[in-house]
């Protein structure tokens, strides 16, 4: 074999490599281009959920002062004459939320001191995966539970003359059930993230396990616990089924939890639901009582998630 | 110090209250779970007994009907399957790519972070918001009015997308990355090690993820409600532009009912949607269990 075709393969071998290198290198830049416009997807859907729901209320505010909509407290836009005071259904939905806050920090916390200062790990490793099976049952399953089973204990509890079918104590106590495994998880992720140390210093002082968890690692996690609160009450104020099944369609600013209520998301669903005519004032209702759902959950996210990363420097 | 005029005897006495104390609270605890605890055991019993009298084969098998006793849940399951099986087509290829392009591509600029920001804020975004986007974008500019399953598998994609972006980007956190310099070393570009080393790696954490965000796809309700609106569905939908219903909005339907027996084929229904839900959830936590080894490090 002469030099020159053992130079001229390793020549054809050179050019192999290098066409092979460009086309992997042509295959990375798609590749990457695809992976930005998967990105950006994310960032279009919050663009188009704040312009949809802007574009549309606009019409609404165009019509209704949005004083008015903010302050009144009678909310009756499919009846004559029209009234548009959206605080009936805030109150209804934060007196739903309330009752299940109440129902997830009792329960939620209890559990997550158990979980995180009593229970060995072996019992720990069973009973939070049961917990966590209460997250993942849909919502639509919550409704039929408390309209079937909840509504009739507190009928006879309370008498049926005094608790309306629907109404807001049934839909929130089994609202607070469903996210109590989110209070739990995520306040025991704070009280797990608390050093041993703190507990070893105050058990040398001579602390009981129960003095140990309220005076020292309650106070230590108490940003995420806070945290862990925020974040569940705004679930249940976005939370949809649960209100529309159990709780009523009767707009109505009370503080009692045995009348019939109705929720900001049960109202959206109602008049999506009816023959409401697209493009009527009514029609618009719905966007503009979204526009308010959507900043009310958005900013207790923010201030949720806001607490969580201060939690988080103080230890890391 | 008042401490020093404390009698032994007062010491011993507030000793033993503290440890009452400790011992009453602890069973305060365990109620707390066992509260938790009993509620789903009544809720199972609950939709147990009012709907294991219904199930059986012709349940699953027929259409809805004015008569409970003849109606079934086979157009609201074959909804479920078209949407389930389209938002997993559109839902894995656009997370996974989100997470990659975060985790491996992106430069830590306050744009990607402005991107990552966003997405946790979708996820707490309520579903019935969803709902309104879907009605106004999909159902009335892309289709012109038409209430079709596409319309419904869209929603369900951006609602379910940010779970499965978290979900993949924890999994590609988790790979070791001397996995990654390894193959660098070699030669690899970084798509290379991305699809060589990386995502296998990160497969069982980004499958466990998927499937708990279709399983969110299959209960979730509102937003279906929304962009289908239609309640009796009597066919199977043939093509991505058939009208729909699900499984939990046939559930809803039955439990609006007056009559006492819709809501006993609503809690067979439901009976069918848990045993769906729970056997993913089953095998979500199995995949994490059995292939999510931790290399060591």
């Amino acid at each position: 074999m002469s030099t020159n075709t053992e130079l001229e393969s390793n020549q054809a071998v050179l050019d192999r490599v290098t066409s092979r290198r460009h086309r992997q290198h042509v295959e990375q830049a798609i590749v990457a281009w695809l992976l930005r416009v998967a990105a950006l997807i994310s960032i279009l859907t919050t663009i188009g959920i704040v312009i949809i729901l802007v574009a549309q209320s606009a019409g609404f505010f165009a019509e209704v002062s949005p004083w008015d909509f903010l302050t009144g407290t009678e909310w009756t836009p499919l009846l004559k004459p029209q009234q548009f005071g959206v605080l009936s259904l805030v109150g209804g939905t934060l007196l739903v939320a309330a009752i299940a806050g109440i129902v997830s920090l009792t329960l939620g916390l209890g559990a997550a001191i158990f979980l995180s200062e009593y229970a060995p790990e072996k019992l720990r490793r069973v009973l939070k995966p049961i917990l966590e099976v209460l997250a993942g049952i849909p919502t639509v399953v919550y409704g039929y539970f408390a309209l079937t089973f909840i509504t009739p204990i507190l009928q006879d509890v309370f008498g049926s003359d005094r608790v309306i079918v629907f109404n807001a104590l049934s839909a929130g106590l089994v609202m607070g059930l469903m996210i109590m495994p989110m209070v739990s998880t995520l306040s025991e992720d704070a009280m797990v993230a608390v050093p041993r140390s703190l507990r070893d210093a105050a058990y040398a002082l001579g602390a009981t396990r129960f003095e140990v968890a309220t005076k020292v690692v309650i106070p230590a996690a108490l940003s995420g616990i806070v945290a862990s609160f925020i974040l569940a009450v705004s679930r249940a104020v976005g939370e949809t089924m649960i209100v529309k099944i159990a709780a009523g369609a009767t707009p109505n600013l009370t503080l009692n939890p045995l009348e019939s209520i109705q929720a900001m998301t049960a109202y959206i669903v109602q008049v999506s639901l009816g023959e409401t005519p697209q493009g009527s004032l009514e029609y618009k209702t719905i966007f503009a009582v979204g526009l308010l759902l959507f900043a009310m959950t958005l900013v207790m996210n923010i201030v949720g998630r806001w607490v969580i990363s201060r939690f988080r420097q103080q230890y890391n | 110090m008042s401490s020093s005029k404390i009698s032994p005897r007062d010491r011993r006495r507030s000793h033993s209250i503290r440890v009452w104390r400790d011992r009453i609270f602890v069973f305060g605890f365990i109620l707390a779970i066992v509260i938790g605890i009993l509620g789903l055991a009544a809720l199972l019993f609950d939709v147990l007994v009012d709907g294991l009298p219904f199930l059986n084969w012709n349940f699953l098998n027929s259409y809805a009907s004015r008569k409970p006793l003849e109606s079934g849940i086979l157009a609201p399951l074959a909804g479920t399957i078209w949407i389930v099986g389209l938002t997993a087509l559109l839902t894995i290829p656009i997370g996974v790519g989100t997470a990659i392009y975060l985790e491996e591509f992106a430069q830590k600029n306050r744009f990607n972070r402005l991107i990552e920001l966003n997405i946790a804020n979708l996820a707490g975004v309520p579903s019935v918001i969803y709902g309104l986007l879907g009605l106004a974008v999909f159902v009335q500019f892309l289709f012109n009015g038409s209430r079709n399953v596409t319309a419904g598998a869209l929603t369900m994609t951006l609602l379910v997308l940010p779970i499965v972006v978290i979900a993949s980007q924890e999994a590609i956190k988790a790979v070791p990355s001397s996995y990654r310099d390894a193959a660098f070393a070699m030669g690899a570009n970084r798509w290379q090690v991305v699809k060589t080393v990386v995502l296998p790696q990160a497969l069982p954490g980004m499958m466990s993820g998927i499937i708990l965000a279709l399983s969110r796809a299959i209960g979730e309700s509102a937003p279906i409600l929304i962009i289908s609106s239609l309640v009796w569905v009597t066919f199977v939908p043939v093509s991505p532009d058939s009208k729909f219903t699900v499984l939990p909005l046939q559930i809803f339907t039955w439990i609006s009912q007056p009559q006492h027996d819709f809501r006993g084929i609503a809690a067979a229904a439901i009976i069918v949607l848990l045993i769906v839900l729970l056997s993913m959830n089953g095998i979500a936590i199995w995949i994490r269990s059995k292939y999510q080894v931790r290399p060591d490090q």
